[in-house]
């Protein structure tokens, strides 16, 4: 993982400094709250529906135990316990004093942590594979090119003030576990016969009002160049994009509007002149971070057998567990889906044990996944039963990753001043009414995503089925959409028709997916099969008059 | 009526006025009719209180009651950690908000 | 509206009123310009050697397409005065003095010594921009 040296620690340490000159300023009356609210903004610090929320970078989703630890530290010591994992590898805290704001971030300075952009519109927090290093299938490990970005983005001078938030993802393998085509800049990074890797540029997507998947726009450059890409891609943007109205302001809408042809004209026009600027770090800051992300010391002789003679366990490994690259060794995800629980809440504990569980056995080094969920990324084999247990004794071995009740869901209505709807009930009584653990994993792979409102945190238009809470005439609604993906096959969901109550909401998924088990093919998951049948029999399942009788 | 909500601008603590000053607990907020804006002009100026704002309410027989959901949820705490609420010990607390 | 000007350069200020950047195409004598949100400062760049002074107006601060046509100036080559007008905050200035400004003329009151420590906010720098500071990878690596 990588370590910061004296000039990464000065500027987390300058930032704290800062931020608190600026919380002393507005508590002496010096400042009033229309100057302050950007400046606690751009350091994620939101006034949320019962209290101010904190918003804390977990850059590219990578910590290591000392880092978890003081999560959870922090959650008991200023929170009330408990914190939120979010859909962009963050975790948010709920209810923080201001006063003790500057006292937090100083303590999370002191782990190498940070909430730096973590809103406001600049570049925000970077995304990666949360598989990153670890992964069977990957091709280039994206985490010193993220820690580059990192880099180059922190308190870049030209884009804190763009026109609307900027999101960047970065993978390195050929599946996408990232979303990445839903980013404003979505990174993957690619090999060519020749052997040298390069990035390919998706630039335009996203989520929110007007979701698009974002084209194509640098096929294969050069990573010693992938800083001055990115300075043209986001100088375009900053000086072109639109500021007359924020719905309109983000980079999809740029590149949509003038077509990613001219965009790319654009971008590579102003490539050429940045490339004469040498704004790019040397080779040789790029070999210094990959040595940080150098693979840790594996055991060659560890053994690539598992014993599976407890069922539960079993289940467990089948649904939870990933290929590692390294023979005997695998990649384990502590599902935080509980049925009837919140998703991607953990207590102070939880994440206390979490933190353990990666020191002693998975090399220190944990992510968050922007499904809401914890990986341990390097588990020997031989230690995944005793890591099972453990995590069982804590409410923590759900064995239900990527199925139904492996929800993501974004705050709502229950803590979100901008929601419109509550998403965390319908998760739970979701997860309540599939409860059974036989009966999802009948239902295979299916990924629900709930959002609140249209700014769409909950990916709702990338889930298989994915839910949007409405407000209709002051009472909670929820429209429902079907045939969203993110990764290869990267679609958005259509909505099936009008809304539902909260609990209609639930009855009409119990419905959709009765229309899937009845008409499925081999091998097919509900997307699948919605994509070769089509809406029409959901709709009719769904909005099918109840006999009178019932 | 109409009541005055913001939070406390040291804690975010949700807060409503009560005609002399601030209390966290909605059935101790006032009706006022007019002159809001010259409160919350007042109570700003003090540093002590932000995101002030005046809202629609109605008095029932359980207390004062907030005219929006959003409002009722700010008043109560999240329906899903009832325990952190201002009713922990009602289980039926969260039917309130709906 | 105070009209203060926080200056860090030692040549004279220039007393000509800056024009448009439309009107300054047709005005072969002007020296100062005045470049507004939607202006493309690249339009400048043939007569950058003629130029004294070019204010760049911040009509909210939260616009910062100000910041790219500062910076583009600077990458050109061009030395006379870069002036930021108008909702410039305290909290703003290090970033743009980074960006190539040197002189600013904030609507409100900013006092010289609040300024200079607000320059001094960020003791090191992660890009190389047009201020000649040293990004830390230079530093790094010598
Ligand atoms: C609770 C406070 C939050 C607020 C006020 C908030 C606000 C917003 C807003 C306004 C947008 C729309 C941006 C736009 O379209 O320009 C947005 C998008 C988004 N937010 Fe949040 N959000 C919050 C929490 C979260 C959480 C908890 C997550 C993760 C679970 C999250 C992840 C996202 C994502 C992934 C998007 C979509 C990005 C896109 O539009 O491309 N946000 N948020
Ligand atoms: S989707 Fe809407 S309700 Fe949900 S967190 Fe985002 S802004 Fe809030």
């Amino acid at each position: 993982m990588y370590q910061y040296d004296s000039y990464d620690q000065k500027m987390v340490d300058a930032r704290v400094a800062e931020f608190r000159d600026q919380v002393n300023r507005r508590l002496a009356g010096e400042i009033a709250e229309d100057q302050f609210k950007p400046l606690r903004l751009k350091n994620g610090l939101y006034l949320q529906l019962h209290a101010y929320m904190l918003r804390v970078a977990i850059p590219y989703g990578t910590l290591n135990g000392a880092q978890m630890r003081m999560l959870g530290d922090i959650a008991d010591k200023y929170d009330r316990g408990y914190g939120h994992f979010t859909t962009r590898q963050n975790i948010q805290y709920n209810w923080i004093k201001l006063e003790q704001a500057p006292d937090l971030l100083a303590d999370l300075a002191s782990v190498e942590m940070h909430a730096i952009q973590t809103s406001g519109n600049c570049i925000r927090n970077t995304t990666a594979d949360h598989f990153a290093g670890a992964a069977a299938d990957e091709l280039v490990d994206p985490r010193p090119y993220a820690e580059l970005l990192r880099q180059w983005s922190t308190f870049h001078p030209e884009f804190d003030y763009l026109p609307r938030k900027f999101k960047i993802a970065i993978i390195g393998s050929e599946t996408d576990r990232a979303a990445m085509k839903l980013h404003d800049i979505g990174i993957q990074l690619v090999t060519n016969d020749a052997g040298e890797v390069g990035c390919k540029f998706y630039v335009g997507g996203g989520m929110g009002r007007t979701p698009m998947i974002a084209p194509v726009i640098g096929d294969f450059v050069p990573p010693l160049q992938m800083i001055s890409y990115l300075e043209a891609c986001l100088r375009v943007y900053n000086r072109y994009g639109r500021r007359d109205n924020k719905y309109k302001a983000r980079i999809k809408i740029l590149v949509h509007e003038i077509g990613a042809d001219e965009y790319r004209r654009q971008v590579e026009e102003e490539f050429a002149h940045i490339l004469t600027l040498g704004l790019e770090p040397p080779p040789a800051e790029l070999e210094r971070i990959k040595g940080f992300f150098e693979q840790p010391g594996f055991d060659a002789a560890a053994s690539d057998d598992l014993d599976l003679s407890d069922p539960d366990f079993a289940v467990w490994v089948k649904q939870n567990v990933h290929a590692h690259k390294q023979t005997g060794y695998a990649i384990a995800t502590i599902a935080l889906k509980p049925v009837g629980g919140i998703p991607g809440d953990a207590t102070a504990d939880q994440i206390r044990l979490m933190a353990d569980l990666a020191r002693d056995y998975s090399f220190d080094e944990l992510r968050v996944t922007h499904a809401q969920n914890i990986v341990l990324p390097h588990v020997k084999k031989a230690d995944l039963y005793t890591v099972w247990q453990k995590l069982d004794e804590a409410g923590l071995a759900n064995a239900n990753l990527d199925l139904i009740s492996d929800i993501i869901a974004c705050p709502g209505l229950d803590y979100c001043s901008l929601a419109n709807a509550r998403s965390i009930p319908v998760a739970q009584k979701i997860s309540e009414r599939f409860a059974d653990l036989g009966r999802q994993q009948e239902l295979g792979e299916l990924k629900l995503k709930i959002s609140g409102c249209i700014n769409a945190c909950g990916h709702h238009h990338a889930g298989h089925i994915g839910i949007l809470g409405v407000d209709r005439k002051g009472v909670e609604n929820y429209q429902l959409l079907f045939g969203g993906s993110e990764g290869a096959d990267t679609s958005l969901g259509t909505i099936t028709g009008p809304g539902f109550s909260e609990d209609g909401i639930v009855d009409a998924i119990e419905k959709a997916t009765n229309v899937y088990l009845d008409q499925r093919a081999d091998g097919e998951r509900f997307l699948d099969t919605y994509r070769r049948i089509g809406m029409a029999p959901f709709k009719e399942a769904i909005y099918a008059k109840e006999p009178a009788n019932g | 009526m109409k009541i005055i909500t913001g939070n406390d601008l040291r804690t975010g603590d949700v807060i409503w006025w009560t005609g002399e000053g601030w209390s966290r607990h909605v059935n101790d907020a006032v009706d006022v009719p007019e002159g809001a804006e010259a409160i919350i002009a007042r109570e700003n100026a003090k540093q002590i209180v932000t995101d002030t704002q005046v809202i629609d309410a109605t008095l029932t027989d359980e207390g004062v009651r907030p005219a929006h959901i959003k409002d009722r949820i700010r008043a109560l705490g999240p329906t899903v950690r009832l325990d952190l609420s201002l009713k922990p010990a009602d289980p039926a607390a969260g039917t309130w908000v709906i | 509206m105070v009209e203060q000007n926080l200056r860090y350069r030692s040549d004279e200020p220039v007393a000509d009123p800056a024009v448009t950047v439309d009107a300054f195409a047709d005005q072969s004598n002007a020296t100062a310009v005045r470049i507004e949100p939607g202006d493309d400062a690249r339009d400048l760049l043939p007569h950058l050697d003629r130029l004294a002074l070019v204010e760049v107006n911040f009509p909210a601060y939260t616009d910062g397409r100000g910041y790219s046509a500062a910076r583009i100036l600077r990458e050109h080559g061009y030395q006379g005065e870069l002036r930021a007008v108008g909702d410039v905050l305290l909290d703003q200035l290090s970033h743009m003095r980074r960006c190539g400004f040197d002189s600013f003329a904030p609507n409100h009151d900013i006092d010289r010594a609040a300024a200079d420590k607000a320059f001094a906010t960020w003791p090191e720098v992660y890009q190389k921009t047009v201020d000649g500071r040293p990004a830390i990878w230079a530093k790094r690596h010598g």
